[in-house]
């Protein structure tokens, strides 16, 4: 009983995640939604126009396929993992109750 | 098709002038870009940040050596930051950021710990992805693995101590140190950046309008996403968790 009504519960809190993200891609067309850092970078222009990056990064990806490569990645090793150790907690926890 | 065609011919020209107009690397970070923080800065930041990460490393390797057990539980809570700071999410206000991921781990082991799984999520993103940046970590670190589980762990403890309900609590310390870790990155710029008339607070306020505002709704999600994951470990591993509530004063 209690466990179908968290699973319920989960249905719903993954509802609102998806709802917080589409509504803004509905609300604002006239827009790319870029990256809240490159504003700031706007910003820095703007209070400190000579201002000049003093270290390049070491390694940046060529473009944005193989950035998205990276961040694709870097979430399915990410989603792995925490699928991997629930599911192996859930079935320890099955198995102990079903010898229970 | 020609719709397509179109909007690939727009996002082609918008790409190639923000490009020529910025002129500057492809990162997106939410993070302090590379290079973008004084010398003096970057070094104070590091200095600030180093006595945290080296606490956090004694008590990691204190616990994967008394209690191999929670290894996994570990893991999961590092993966949970790396998966939430690749998930680049629209907000309101028509740009994008991602979630930090760093309550759930503050909560479940320690802030500490947290502060040695967050860094070295950033230092993935600063070196593969030239997000964030290596002179830039030091103050990113402090702002998402030190302070933002801090927030996290006295939050959580204080609102279970007044509500009673642990849900609430661990949406609320995981929306909140979210939040908070943007506050801190917009006050690291203003004080690197004080505006010629107002001065570090009208930065701040410039700043904290960019990153803070665009942060709310991922706060939000990021409470669910965790109280979710909380769910899970509830259900299903009563037995780890009851191990981390008995060590727990020996973590901190």
């Amino acid at each position: 009983m209690k466990r179908q009504r968290t699973s319920w519960n989960n249905w719903l809190l993954i509802s609102g995640v998806i709802l917080l993200a589409i509504i803004p891609l509905l609300a604002i067309r006239d827009s790319e939604f870029s990256g809240a850092d490159g504003q700031a970078e706007a910003v820095i222009g703007d209070i400190q126009p000579e201002y000049e990056p003093w270290f390049e990064p070491l390694l940046a990806p060529p473009g944005g396929e193989t950035e998205s490569l990276l961040f694709a990645l870097q979430a399915g090793i990410g989603a792995g993992t925490i699928g991997y150790a629930i599911g192996l907690y859930r079935g320890k926890s099955e198995r102990n109750s079903t010898f229970k | 098709m020609k719709t397509k065609q179109r909007i690939s011919l727009g996002l082609i020209t918008a790409t190639s002038v923000t490009v020529t107009i910025l002129a500057a690397p492809p990162a997106q970070a939410m993070h302090i870009m590379e290079g973008f923080l004084p010398v003096t800065w970057a070094i104070f930041w590091w200095i600030l940040f180093l006595p945290f990460f080296l606490l956090g490393l004694r008590s990691l390797n204190q616990i994967t050596k008394d209690y191999p057990e929670l290894k996994l539980l570990l893991a999961l809570a590092g993966a949970f930051t790396f998966v939430l700071s690749a998930l680049k999410i629209p907000s309101v206000t028509g740009s994008s950021s991602h979630p930090t991921g760093t309550g759930l781990g503050a909560v479940l082991f320690s802030p500490l710990i947290m502060t040695v799984l967050g860094s070295f999520v950033l230092l993935f993103q600063a070196l593969l992805l030239a997000h964030g940046g290596l002179t830039t970590l030091g103050a990113n670190a402090f702002s998402m693995a030190v302070v933002g589980p801090m927030v996290a762990y006295g939050l959580y403890h204080l609102v279970l101590r007044i509500n009673g309900r642990q849900t609430v609590a661990i949406f609320l310390a995981a929306a909140v140190a979210n939040l908070i870790t943007y506050v801190v990155t917009s006050l690291q710029l203003a004080l690197a950046f004080p505006a010629p008339e107002g001065g570090i607070l009208s930065s701040f306020i410039k700043f904290a309008g960019i990153f803070a505002v665009t942060q709310i709704p991922l706060a939000i999600s990021e409470g669910l996403l965790t109280v979710l994951v909380w769910n899970w470990l509830v259900t299903y591993s009563q037995e780890q968790l009851q191990v981390l509530n008995q060590i727990k004063l020996k973590l901190l």
